[in-house]
């Protein structure tokens, strides 16, 4: 489904490997649809001719000669199709969404229209879907010292905008250690992720600028960018060659009516896309945007903390540096299990962010206990905060094949996946003194 | 014990029937309704099937036999 990839530009080898569905699953999707639409239109009927009872919205009698609100398709899909299964959503929990939560039982009398708790709950529910990738959203009592600390300092309201009086030393605090994380110049945090890309694409790109976006992204980098007012064209999902003829076409045929150049070309691509789980190919987009002279905006929502050796993102992940992208953005919500986001990169960028952004403005700025939950859980990423707790081993297991021979390699294997089984308190054994282990490994096989 | 199993089997594929055309959705009344009109409309296709298929390739045989050479009865020269 993506394009070729260019294996050149690879430190590792990057396969990605997305299996079709088989023709029977999707003519029988089809067949299934076919069956909701006709008993859709059946009830609609009862319900138009009054042998049903109306639990929907409609219009009143003295709006009938008005356009209909609720003829559309949209609207229909709602009323018979996702109504008939939507007791499988926005189920309320109870608890903190660790491994496992706890749900509140929930009925339903009349077929979905209406829902009722019985007051029980169903305990130990396994997690499947929540975003506590790192497990930082917790209630253990002692890792939440410092943010009850804060909570009782500052309070939970700012009340203020960054630009009025919404700057508090937190912010600055924690702006200063993303940027030491991310290995970057300076960094402005936001108090949504949403906000962040919605509010922040407008200031950066205007009219006369041209978007290329990746087919699924998000709807906040969507939303930014349609606000902008910039000129919006997709390339395929992953797909480096509709990329690239995407930007030869922007730079040889220029703005639309007018031919002139484009005043900037950006690229919006995300670290890991939500829905499908899909990397993002950035050593092929980095080499892209250096020969077209475009501006990249990489959105590491999903990837920040989770991927990488050390948890930097995708940027780590491919071995490249943050200086390769011009605009590296992420979100608080689902690794480090706080709320709000960020914008990073080069000192020039993110002063321009702190007088132009329209969430410095007008919105207000992130919590401060919020911002010490952040500061927490990345002190612990970096290993800044004492522990070895956030920090990997040291014998990584991906440059290890580059040191040994092959004869030896499945037995240096079977040997590394028995020590990292080992329990917690023990691994610590093993990182502390773990130069020694691999000088005594290499020199056991010679 | 296994009578049990052949009814938990055959509730399995009934459950299946019902996921793939869609009808564990509907309301007891609406699959009633679907059930009825696709067992009517296959028992059509059966009995159709068994009154005109025998007829229809018989009638094909004889067609594509004669393209390979006729071997009506007068042609055999003795």
């Amino acid at each position: 489904k993506n394009g070729v990839s260019n294996g050149t530009l690879y430190k590792k080898t990057f396969i990605e490997h997305f299996e079709q569905a088989p023709m029977y699953v999707a003519v029988f999707t089809f067949v299934g649809f076919a069956v909701g639409t006709i008993f859709g239109y059946l009830r609609d009927f009862m319900r138009a001719w009054g042998l049903e009872k109306r639990n929907i919205a409609t219009e009143r009698e003295q709006q009938k000669d008005f356009v209909p609100l609720y003829q559309d398709f949209e609207n229909f899909y709602t009323r018979n199709l996702y109504l008939r299964i939507r007791d499988n959503w926005n189920r309320p929990i109870c608890s903190v969404p660790g491994p496992q939560f706890d749900l509140m039982e929930r009925v339903t009398d009349d077929y979905n229209w209406t829902f009722r708790f019985t007051g029980r709950t169903i305990k130990n529910v396994i997690n499947m879907g929540s975003y506590n990738y790192l497990g930082f959203a917790e209630t253990d009592v002692n890792a939440l010292k410092t943010v009850t600390r804060e909570l009782e300092k500052y309070g939970t309201g700012v009340c203020s905008t960054r630009q009025e009086m919404g700057t508090l030393d937190k912010h600055v605090e924690l702006e200063k250690l993303v940027a030491k994380f991310l290995g970057v110049e300076d960094a402005m945090v936001f108090g949504m992720g949403f906000a962040t890309n919605s509010m922040n694409i407008p200031a950066l790109v205007g009219k006369g600028c041209l978007i290329l976006s990746d087919e699924l992204n998000h709807t906040s980098l969507v939303l930014g960018a349609r606000l902008s007012g910039a000129t919006i064209r997709i390339f395929k999902h992953n797909n480096m060659q509709s990329l690239e003829k995407l930007l030869r076409d922007a730079i040889i045929y220029g703005q639309p009516r007018t031919h002139r150049a484009w005043r900037k070309i950006i690229i919006l691509v995300e670290g890991i896309y939500s829905m499908e789980g899909s990397i993002v190919r950035l050593p092929e987009i980095v080499s892209l945007k250096n020969k077209y002279k475009a501006y990249l905006y990489l959105d590491e929502a999903h990837s920040i903390g989770a991927v990488g050796a050390t948890g930097r993102g995708v940027v780590e992940y491919f071995g490249m540096s943050p200086n390769d992208v011009d605009v590296l953005m992420g979100t608080f919500t689902k690794s480090f299990g706080a709320a709000g986001g960020y914008i990073a990169g080069k000192k020039g960028l993110v002063d321009f962010l702190r007088a132009h952004s329209h969430s410095a403005v007008y919105a207000t700025s992130m919590c401060p206990a919020v911002a010490e939950q952040i500061i927490r859980a990345m002190k612990c990423l970096m290993g800044l905060d004492g522990t070895t707790q956030g920090k990997p081993p040291s014998f990584l297991p991906s440059f290890l094949p580059s040191l040994i021979s092959a004869a030896t390699r499945a037995s240096l294997w079977v040997w590394v996946l028995l020590a990292q089984a080992k329990p917690h308190p023990a691994a610590r054994k093993y990182c502390n003194g773990s130069v020694k282990e691999i000088l005594l490994i290499v020199i056991l096989i010679l | 014990m296994d009578v049990k199993r052949v009814k938990d089997y055959l509730y399995w594929l009934y459950y299946q029937y019902q996921l793939v055309t869609c009808s564990y959705v509907l309301e007891p009344w609406e699959q009633s309704m679907f059930h009825t009109i696709t067992v009517t409309v296959l028992a059509m296709v059966v009995y159709t099937a068994y009154v005109f298929v025998p007829i229809h390739v018989r009638l094909a045989l004889e067609f594509f036999s004669q393209i390979f050479g006729p071997q009506a009865e007068g042609a055999v020269l003795n």
